[in-house]
């Protein structure tokens, strides 16, 4: 026990024998430790294991009464999303630029690229990114990108568009067998 | 000269105070702390960056994997008034107890006509059941998009605010199935969700 004996025992030559008072006190350092690694461990639990969430809009597909903005193709950069976790894309307008094959490895680079040759020709302006997911693509994949997007600090929300998948796009995705 | 005596004092501290507010607390961190309702479906979200905690109220979430849909509503005031508008819907009469045991219900993939059924199961006769197929969200038979709108009935008749929508999609899940959950959140105009992924350590 932890604790000292203080009582200068021994020296006392009473002529009584006297019934020995056990000590009542218990020692407590190992429940308190105990108590303060559990509240450690619930404390820990109870906020660290709330999910993390990833805010998405789309535009709204109805909606016609906002004049639509047209995009500038030459700001534009366009994302495919394919099987295989292969992503195609292309800067401007589709069937123009031949699109490029990645994988989610290397696309980081050219988004800061391509962020890069826009901001430079344009005087600082922001790419615009339009995200096409198709049903090659797995969920994986449709948070990866957008994950990209946030690490390479996209400001202007990405246009996510499943809907309009040119036939251009998609023979381009066939051919080279990510569709 | 008589020397001044160092009397000897005992090093041991009184513990029981402090043993006394560390299990208060260690109380109340446990009582606080929510049970996690076991997962009916085996889902292993995709890892993001993001930092951003999913709020506690008001939300309901959408679990995808393997082509079936689950739903989970957050609350339990939310939950029943939920519950009464779809029996009302579908002609499916809840009884109290059904009601209150509903309200405890984590996340449940049956149709409402096999409800009632799983409601009064436990645990483990639920995920043994066979009873969880998933939420039919086909065009004929949408019960998911009419959960979804009474959830957001419920929550702005209750708290007066909006549901906010969160999909919890496993990472290898096609993307197809996804959509489908999206068209019918975007056909109530709901196009603002969230998407709910797992912490990842720093992008190398």
């Amino acid at each position: 026990m932890a604790e000292l004996d203080t009582s200068s025992g021994g020296g006392k030559k009473g002529k009584k024998v006297r019934s020995k008072k056990a000590n009542t006190k218990v020692d407590l350092t190992a429940m308190v430790d105990l108590a303060f690694l559990l509240i450690t461990f619930f404390m820990l639990t109870t906020s660290l294991s709330k999910p993390i969430a990833m805010d998405i809009a789309k535009p709204d597909k109805d909606d016609n009464s906002v004049e639509r903005n047209e995009l500038r193709a030459s700001e534009t950069m366009t994302i495919l999303l394919g099987k295989n976790n292969k992503v195609a894309w292309y800067m401007g307008e589709a069937g123009k630029s031949e699109p490029s094959i990645e994988s989610f490895r290397e696309i980081r680079k050219s988004i800061l690229d391509n962020k890069k040759k826009v901001a430079d020709a344009t005087g600082g302006r922001q790419i615009i990114m339009v995200i096409k997911p198709t049903t090659g693509a797995n969920y994986q994949n449709f948070v990866d990108i957008m994950d990209e997007l946030a690490i390479t600090k996209i400001s202007t929300a990405p246009a996510i568009d499943d809907e309009n998948i040119t036939d251009a796009e998609k023979d381009f995705m066939v051919k080279a067998g990510i569709l | 000269m008589a020397k001044a005596k160092v009397s000897r004092k005992s090093t041991s501290i009184d513990m029981t105070a402090m043993c006394d507010v560390s299990f208060l607390l260690l109380t109340f961190f446990i009582l606080t702390a929510t049970a996690r309702q076991p997962d009916p479906l085996d889902i292993s979200t995709p890892s993001s960056t993001y930092k951003i905690k999913v709020p506690d109220t008001d939300i309901a979430i959408l679990s995808i994997g393997k082509g079936q849909v689950f739903y989970e509503i957050v609350g339990k005031d939310i939950k029943m008034a939920t519950l009464d508008k779809m029996g009302e819907k579908y002609s499916v009469k809840f009884t109290p107890e059904e009601r209150e045991r509903f309200g405890v219900l984590g996340a449940f993939g049956v149709p409402i006509q096999n409800l009632k059924q799983f409601i009064m199961m436990d645990g483990d006769q639920r995920t043994k059941s066979g009873l969880q197929t998933g939420i039919p969200a086909d065009s004929t038979n949408n019960q998911l998009a009419e959960w979804i709108m009474q959830t957001r009935n419920s929550t702005a008749e209750l708290h007066a605010t909006q549901t906010r929508f969160s999909i919890k999609g496993d990472s290898k899940e096609e993307y197809p199935a996804v959509k489908k959950v999206i068209d019918i959140l975007q056909k109530q105009k709901v196009n603002k969700f969230s998407l709910i992924t797992s912490a990842e350590g720093d992008a190398q």
